[in-house]
């Protein structure tokens, strides 16, 4: 079969060893009446050629964005990839290795993920990382979980512009260990936090508060001023940060976030669908670093004094500590964690400030464009790569339209957002030229 | 090929103003900074990333690379974690722009062929367990654990038994996910005792069961790489008193075609796509963990599941939906290569998987059982547990044999593992390996056992052949270095 190099002989050869008729023996454990009697109903096996063909034609009848010119982001970002990023994941060194638990010969691994720790410390303005979460918001659930156990408190603070993805799946695994979730409203003037609803007994005896930076209709919060408030009542502070916007915007370590936490996907990796991007988790001090759920790599000497690296802290691990571990998580996103190292490896400081820099310009460009033929943005406050506009329209169907014009429009808001019903959230990234902005603008405006 | 080189940190190799990737121009006219951010907004440090040349990042990586062990450079035989050869074409299908560039919130019309392979995921993994609806939704196999588990207790909650029903079952073979994961959802977590057959003390368990057991998790084959004869018992046992079976399905490569969770009395199965269906490791990941459920769960489901109507393939949620467990839909490019994995397979082709599997790991389990003590002398499934009692005896620990075999240039198998045997070394050669290197394997692990015998020092001072020697796990925990920080 396909990838199975035994041959008759072989298989014989194994089975006379043994002193068995057949493979059939060897499963005498199944009781006979559980057993399958038919072959699964799947489909024929197919030879590389006739997968390709069949995988060709599948991915086919997709419209992508290789030929969508995307205004589409809410989580997913279609952002430029440096072309060695690609090279470098499908090294099968680092593609068919698994979690490096034999450390002499997982080196390569190991030193990769204490790179991206530094690499997420100082993206973050925090001490320390771990090796990566399953995706921004497992990661954020972690963190919530981990506020709660370090405060000794059960209850999280949840604005409700985080992303509604994010807030239902924090509101699940809270949930399911009796915390209970306090949604902050908004103010539909700027689009942030309802400061005024953050009253003194509000943070009462919440474990922490979490801010989206920016929020999730792209606006930036009034962090120095939430963090002051929550410290003040004695929570935590979550930063939930887009990457990209780190390289403008002040670290969250430097406003005083105790757990930052994030999607990484726009660092090296391709939107696929939606997965797999990574997710990341930074804190700082002893105390909560020795509680950060996921794999932590360590540097250290061997027998002959050579610095090298293993994991580490691992007493925190489920492997380890069973129904008293941190979390459960095992499996990570290792690979997706390596192309958002080399990622940022290969554009440095300056390549980091030139993504959100024009990140930041194009966006606002849009916006000026847009407001010239009347379409508004719906909130005051500050944006960074995304932001809400609203008019007087369907945007089911201008989206449907704009698709006959090759452009994936913004994600419409009011499904979610009642409030929202006439809004669009629609994002421009620095892979965006400025002749695609033009074109857009001028698309919409014959249809809005 | 391994090298003895050591790979200096990226940030150690960086050079002020040293750029190894440019942006474009920006094309669009300027907007004054200060009428776009205010200024305590901005970002006063600037992060040290390293600056560095693309030359110097594919060395960087690639010298790293090259102190890897990976399936694509040898043996691998780590028990319960089925590392097998991951095919190279589905890589390629994986990258195809159809799949990778496709963003999560397309309308629906956009991405029929995206939500046709996972309808038809959806649907196979559901025929392989045998139960009666899937999520692609989790991650990895503990969080397909833990979504599971969310179930249950969905589904306890609705009969009004949630706050009764709060003890989780795990037997003392249990992978450490296991318990885990019920302490994510608040369950007690009860360890069931392994009877001398090395599965489940089925009277044990009688005595542990009412009303406030919420369910058992087992996995089967156990991680004794038995299969458990009295499954269906146990099944009973657990139903009877209420209880639901969760099924760990990271030994899935011991049983496709032959038997189904489905058919042992299992409610929730998990798949860990990068063991059984061949999606690569990626050093720790990305995993993915659909989970199919029986029919009394499946409208708890995680939303949206991919259904089918009028022809057209379009996003449902259950009606009694949990909610989600993440953002988006799932590891969709890691659904991609397990999809065309199956498809490269067939039935046929999928049942040879288990067969082989079974029979190298049977080949394997004999031909070392005279060198190293085998503490539960029946048919194995797809793996297999050898003690190294005997050689701890002469001196020799298990993490010694461990670090020997790497520099046979192997890796070694999971030790310590399960806590029910001492010393445990566990096997799991997988299918797609070929007799001289399951071979060369036993010479290996014979020659080891000699070396214990004779000359214990030796496997006690090993490796040798390796990048670095043995590594002071003690000292990293002790004063955590975590990252790099710059010379002052």
């Amino acid at each position: 079969m396909r990838y199975i190099p035994t041959t008759s002989e072989e298989r014989q050869h194994m089975l006379d060893f043994l002193g068995v008729d057949s493979v059939e023996e060897l499963f005498d454990a199944v009781p006979d009446r559980i057993r399958t009697e038919k072959p699964l109903p799947l489909p024929d096996a197919l030879a590389e050629a006739q997968l390709m063909r069949h995988m060709k034609e599948l991915s086919e009848s997709n419209v992508s964005c290789e030929h969508l010119v995307s205004f589409l982001g809410a989580g997913s970002y279609d952002h430029l990839i440096p072309a060695v990023v690609n090279h470098i994941t499908s090294r099968g060194e680092f593609l068919t290795a698994y979690t490096p638990y034999q450390a002499e010969i997982s080196q390569g691994v190991l030193q990769v993920i204490f790179e991206f720790q530094t690499l997420i410390a100082e993206l973050t303005g925090m001490d320390a990382a771990n090796a990566s979460m399953y995706d921004g918001a497992t990661s954020l659930a972690e963190a919530c979980l981990m506020a709660c156990n370090v405060a000794r408190r059960s209850k999280v603070l949840l604005p409700e512009t985080l992303h509604p993805e994010w807030v239902d799946v924090v509101k699940l695994y809270m949930e399911n260990q009796d915390i209970s979730v306090q949604m902050i409203p908004w103010n539909r003037e700027t689009g942030t936090m309802d400061v005024a609803a953050l009253h003194e007994d509000a943070a009462g005896d919440a474990a922490c508060l979490v801010i989206p930076y920016p929020n999730f209709f792209g606006v930036i919060e009034d962090v120095a001023k939430l963090s002051r408030w929550i410290h003040d009542a004695g929570g935590l502070l979550v930063t939930a940060a887009d990457p990209v916007s780190l390289g403008l915007l002040e670290a969250p370590g430097a406003f005083g976030a105790d757990i930052v936490v994030g999607e990484g996907q726009p660092f090296g990796n391709t939107m696929n669908f939606g997965g797999p991007g990574f997710g990341f988790f930074a804190c700082s001090g002893s105390k909560l670093i020795r509680r950060m759920p996921g794999r932590i790599v360590g540097e250290t000497v061997d027998t002959e004094g050579r610095r090298g690296y293993v994991l580490t802290l691992q007493t925190r691990e489920q492997h380890i500590r069973r129904e008293k571990a941190t979390s459960n998580i095992c499996s990570n996103q290792a690979l997706n964690a390596l192309a958002g190292a080399v990622h940022l490896s290969v554009i440095g400081p300056q390549g980091l400030k030139d993504v959100a820099y024009q990140c930041l310009q194009k966006t606002a460009y849009l916006k000026s464009q847009l407001r010239d033929i009347g379409i508004q943005a719906a909130f005051s406050g500050p944006t960074f790569r995304e932001f809400v506009v609203q008019a007087d329209a369907n945007w089911d169907e201008v989206n449907k339209r704009l698709l006959d014009h090759g452009f994936l429009g913004g994600l419409p808001l009011g499904e979610r957002f009642p409030e929202l019903q006439h809004c669009v959230l629609l994002s421009v990234t620095e892979a965006r030229t400025k002749d695609e902005i033009d074109r857009f603008v001028h698309a919409l405006g014959g249809l809005c | 090929m391994q090298t003895k080189k050591p790979v200096p940190l990226i940030f150690e190799l960086s050079s002020p103003g040293r750029r190894g990737y440019r942006y474009p121009e920006l094309d669009v006219p300027e907007t004054p900074m200060e009428e776009l951010l205010p200024k305590e907004h901005l970002r006063r440090e600037v992060p040290k990333l390293p600056e560095v040349s693309e030359i110097e990042v594919v060395r960087h990586y690639t010298g790293l690379s090259r102190l890897n062990h990976g399936v694509d450079v040898g043996f691998y035989p780590l028990g319960s974690c089925t590392m097998k050869y991951n095919p190279k074409v589905n890589e390629d299908i994986a990258r195809l722009p159809g799949f990778s560039l496709l963003h999560p919130y397309q309308p629906e019309e956009t991405v029929q062929g995206a939500l046709k392979l996972m309808y038809k995921l959806q649907s196979y993994l559901t025929e392989i367990a045998g139960l009666s609806a899937t999520t692609l939704q989790p991650a990895a196999g503990a969080h397909g654990e833990l979504t599971g588990l969310m179930l249950m207790r969905a589904y306890h909650r609705e009969r009004g038994e949630d706050t009764q029903r709060k003890e989780m079952l795990v037997p003392d073979s249990a992978h450490g996910t296991n318990p885990a994961s019920a302490m994510m959802v608040n369950y007690k977590v009860r360890e069931v005792p392994s009877d001398a057959r090395g599965g489940v003390d089925v009277e044990a368990l009688r005595g542990m069961v009412g009303p406030q057991t919420a369910g058992i998790m087992l996995t089967n084959p156990n991680t004794l790489g038995l299969f458990d004869e009295n499954i269906c018992e146990v099944a009973k046992i657990i139903h009877d008193a209420g209880g639901l079976l969760y099924y760990d399905g990271a030994n899935a490569n011991a049983i496709m075609g032959y038997v189904r969770p489905g058919d042992m009395g299992f409610d929730i199965v998990h798949f860990n796509l990068h063991k059984t269906f061949s999606t690569p490791h990626g050093g720790g990941g990305p995993g993915s963990g659909p989970i199919a459920v029986s029919q009394r769960l499946q409208d708890y489901l995680p939303g949206p599941l991919v259904s089918k109507r009028d022809g057209e393939y379009v996003w449902e949620y259950p009606t009694k939906s949990i909610g989600r467990v993440r953002s988006f839909f799932g590891n969709f490019g890691v659904l991609v290569r397990a999809y065309a994995y199956i498809r490269s397979h067939g039935p046929q082709g999928l049942m040879d998987v288990s067969d082989t599997a079974v029979l190298h790991a049977n080949y394997l389990m004999r031909k070392l059982q005279d060198d190293f003590d085998l503490p539960y002398d029946r048919h194995c499934m797809h793996e297999f547990v050898l003690s190294g009692k005997r050689q701890k005896n002469q001196g020799v620990r298990t993490l010694d044999i461990a670090k020997r075999l790497l520099d046979y240039g192997v890796h070694s198998p999971t030790v310590y593992f399960p806590l029910i045997v001492e010393e445990a070394l566990m096997v799991e050669p997988t299918e797609t390996e070929t007799l001289a290197t399951l071979d060369a394997f036993v010479e290996a692990m014979k020659q080891i056992a000699i070396e214990a015998a004779e000359e214990p020092e030796t496997v006690r001072q090993a490796p040798y052949n390796t990048p670095v020697r043995r590594l002071d796990d003690a000292l990293a925990a002790r004063k955590p270095v975590l990252r790099w920080t710059p010379r002052s």
